[in-house]
């Protein structure tokens, strides 16, 4: 089974979101910088970090949660260890992504609501457009685009990464770098 | 004499240009699209092939190249992303699709080595099957008029100097050293440029109101926010000729007289906030921007910033408040940001495509632009145009080119949901994206422009295409971007918020079978409202897919309300499957496929579903060999 997210060490967790508020001066006006390099750090916001970007900012937490929780691209749950993003923009949704979609939810059991399978390995979002049009249907794993795409090829995509990672998981502490062996 | 030195001085003469044109290049699109399809595969491949077959490979531009070097090199996208990965050999002309990394070895061997065509790489017309050898007799390209775009297959976006040497930033040279604030107001002006981004607005007449104002500090915004899901025009351009904007951006700033610009990139596009940063980082390193600008005492200054995932955020004043690190709601206007806008500053925001025209129009004048398009509606426009046609990409056309020249000559025609050609396919093309509304048969002929689109319930918008066959429901695309608008809506408007919302769920009623004539007045009435009592475009326009399908399909509206039926089967809740009596034959397989055991009868008996227990799955279709099960 693949392990669960790290547990971040505290001091460590807030060592790295002052690094971070200090390359924007700690000024209030960065705050969308600031969240976005905060998640990029760790693939979504953890709530305590976010109190502690408001007292740091001198902004109260009501405007910190407002902001991460107005764009889309802000996350305040642990994605898994693998995104799935399906494009749902209009050329993609015209050349039938919804049975794309609709195909991999089935087969890792996530839905509209619980987005992340109960093994933290996979979350599947969909995107409003990612411009990639001339392709659709449009599918991203892990930031790799597949184009062209049909459900029974999104699921054998999915079976790949499940296969890779049951390997993983037999020798473990691998340092392999994932996105090179799902590339291709 | 180093290179930078080479290239900065010819900027006003455009020595180099003379040089570069003998040097063989193959030109690789590194476009988010071709990427995807293994562009970056194709162009290791040709390094590696290209020095295997003994001749010379250049990855950088060098002044001194000679004429046997061959410059392996990327470009932006070229707008054709179904067909890629894309290569084009210059000067001989030719264009490859589709090529992966095995055909290279041919393609060097061949072509470079031997000046042959590989036949088989070329890309064949859909109707008339011919191939197609370069640019000028491929229908997608040969029809198409490309200004904004014409840079973006064959520079190099990575590599100022080459931009220099095409005759890149003598315009914005000319506006800081010949030219005065109000001059490049007034050529703007005459130019009738308008706002690439939706609606229109002359770009003069808003430069002309920041730059009366009386304030030290001022601001220029590119809006690279391009949220309308269905277009990538301005992904295209930030790509493919990111100095194009920040050129365009440079001389907007000094028409209103502000030092600062800012890039605003929507966060999807990870390739275009990059080859921004880098070219920004580029033009600081040439001297272009930074301190005593083209050796005047002004200075210029230029951030990207990455939008975080708001579609409102395309709104000039929900951007500023997102700038501002605030959430990304609109105010009422005015003040208008001209006025009051990025820190209460005087604030010009323009659209990507808008900038990129800029430096053309100061370099060839506005006659010249003027000459091109409607009396109204001056210049080219880029339009994406996807979803059912032989040839999806970006199309750059002048205003007043019709709907059937491009999604007939230029797109190849409407084809069904395989890929092929469905002569009598064209049901509607959907324009203008969650903003716009649908063009039907009866506007194939209309000439596109800011006017003739509004007078049919469109937009022009930022330009998406999506062409739908006859396998389309319209009431099922209403719903899809009304959905969109209803999560995107920021929630400051009460109208937007709570109207879209219920516009949804009685679309949902129309196309569950739950509607009657009252769900079709409700519908018309509160879309009306919701437009009326919203603050910002999102809202004003959110209702216009409805609408506009309301209004030109009311007939299908109708059967899925009174009728309850959809004529294409892609309402599911509407499907009445049944098995046909004359042709089962009784085997039994589909009562064993239903999960519900909606399906009865005896051996070797037709069969019969109870659609009481039916939950419309489509299993029995499915399972059925002889395709008994219609209706499904």
């Amino acid at each position: 089974m693949a392990s669960m997210p790290v547990v971040v060490d505290r001091a460590e967790k807030f060592e790295k979101v002052v690094s971070i508020l200090d390359r924007y001066s700690r000024r209030p006006s960065g705050l969308i910088p600031i969240l976005q390099a905060i998640q990029h750090e760790y693939q979504y916001l953890p709530e305590e970090v976010l109190t502690y970007v408001a007292t740091s900012l001198d902004v109260p937490p009501a405007r910190v949660f407002g902001v991460a929780t107005f764009y889309a691209h802000f996350a305040l749950e642990p994605k898994g260890k693998h995104v799935i993003r399906i494009c749902d923009g209009t050329a993609c949704h015209v050349k039938q992504s919804l049975p794309v979609l609709n195909a991999l939810r089935e087969k890792l059991g996530t839905s509209e609501k619980s987005t992340t399978t109960a093994d933290m390995l996979f979350t599947i979002e969909t995107v409003a457009c990612l411009g990639a049009c001339g392709l659709a249907p449009v599918v991203v794993i892990d930031e790799q685009v597949y184009g062209q795409i049909t459900p029974e090829r999104a699921v054998a995509l999915v079976d790949e990464i499940k296969t890779m990672e049951a390997g993983l998981a037999t020798a473990p502490e691998s340092e392999q770098p994932l996105a090179e062996v799902v590339n291709d | 004499m180093t290179n930078t030195e080479t290239v900065t001085s010819t900027l006003g003469n455009g020595n180099g240009i003379s040089t570069l044109a003998q040097v063989r290049r193959v030109i690789i699109c590194a476009g988010t699209g071709c990427i995807a399809n293994g562009a970056m595969k194709v162009f290791e491949q040709f390094k590696s092939e290209i020095a295997g077959a003994g001749l010379q490979v250049i990855l950088e531009l060098r002044a001194e190249a000679t004429s046997d070097e061959i410059r392996l090199s990327k470009s932006g996208c070229q707008g054709f992303c179904q067909m890629g990965p894309l290569v084009s050999v210059v000067p001989d002309g030719i264009l490859y699709t589709k090529v992966r990394a095995e055909d290279v070895a041919e393609i060097v061997q061949q072509t470079l080595v031997g000046g042959q065509v590989v036949e088989r790489l070329l890309y064949k017309d859909p109707a008339t099957r011919k191939s197609c050898r370069g640019l000028e007799d491929n229908p997608f390209y040969a029809r198409q008029d490309r200004l904004v775009l014409r840079e973006c297959g064959f520079l190099d976006p990575e590599d100022i100097r080459e931009y220099i040497l095409h005759g890149g930033y003598r315009a914005a040279k000319k506006a800081f050293v010949e030219m005065l604030p109000d001059e490049i107001c007034k050529t703007i002006l005459d130019s009738g440029l308008r706002g690439r981004g939706g609606g229109g607005f002359p770009t003069g007449r808003k430069w002309e109101a920041a730059r009366i104002q009386n304030s030290p500090k001022k601001y220029i915004i590119c809006n690279g926010d391009e949220g309308d899901p269905g277009a990538f025009m301005n992904r295209s351009v930030m790509e493919g000729n990111p100095h194009s904007v920040i050129e365009g951006m440079m001389i907007a700033a000094r028409a209103i007289g502000s030092n600062e610009m800012l890039v605003y990139v929507r966060a999807e596009y990870p390739l275009a906030v990059e080859r921004m940063r880098g070219a920004v980082a580029a033009a600081e390193r040439e001297g272009i921007l930074g301190k005593n600008v083209f050796g005047t005492s002004l200075s210029m200054k230029c951030e990207v910033m990455e939008g975080a995932g708001a579609f409102v955020c395309g709104e000039e004043t929900a951007m500023i408040a997102s700038i501002e690190g605030q959430r990304g709601m609109p105010r009422p206007k005015p003040p208008f940001p001209a006025q009051s806008g990025l820190w209460g500053k005087p604030t010009i925001i323009n659209n990507v495509e808008t900038l990129a025209h800029v430096s053309r129009i100061l370099n060839e004048g506005a006659e010249v632009f003027r000459s091109i398009g409607t009396p109204d509606s001056p210049g080219t426009k880029t339009f994406a145009l996807t979803g059912h046609v032989s040839n999806t990409g970006l199309v750059e056309v002048p205003f007043g080119t019709t709907l059937r020249e491009i999604v007939y000559n230029i797109g190849g025609g409407v084809t069904d949901d395989a890929g092929k050609i469905w002569k009598t396919g064209f049901k509607a093309v959907q324009i203008g994206g969650p903003s716009g509304g649908c063009l039907t048969e009866d506007h194939l002929d209309l000439p596109l422009a800011y006017e003739s689109l509004r007078s049919v319930g469109a937009m022009v918008g930022s330009g998406g295409l999506v062409a739908m066959n006859q396998g389309t429901c319209m009431v099922s695309i209403a719903r899809f971007f009304m959905e969109f608008t209803q999560r995107e809506s920021c929630g400051k408007c009460v109208l937007c918020r709570e109207g879209t919302r219920q516009l949804l769920a009685l679309l949902d009623d129309v196309i569950e079978g739950r509607a009657d004539q009252n769900t079709l007045d409700l519908l018309e009435k509160l879309g009306r409202a919701v437009q009326v009592g919203s603050l910002c475009g999102l809202g004003k326009t959110a209702p216009n897919p409805v609408l506009s399908t309301m209004r030109y399909f009311r007939k299908e509206y109708e059967e899925h309300v009174f009728e309850k039926r959809c004529r294409t089967g892609r309402c599911k809740a509407l499907l009445r499957p049944e098995i046909n009596q004359e042709k089962c034959k009784g085997c039994g397989l589909c009562i064993k496929a239903c999960p519900t055991g909606a399906i009865t009868g005896e051996k070797k008996q037709p069969h019969h579903i109870n659609p009481e227990l039916c939950i419309k799955c489509g299993a029995c279709a499915t399972a059925c060999k002889i395709h008994a099960v219609e209706g499904i």
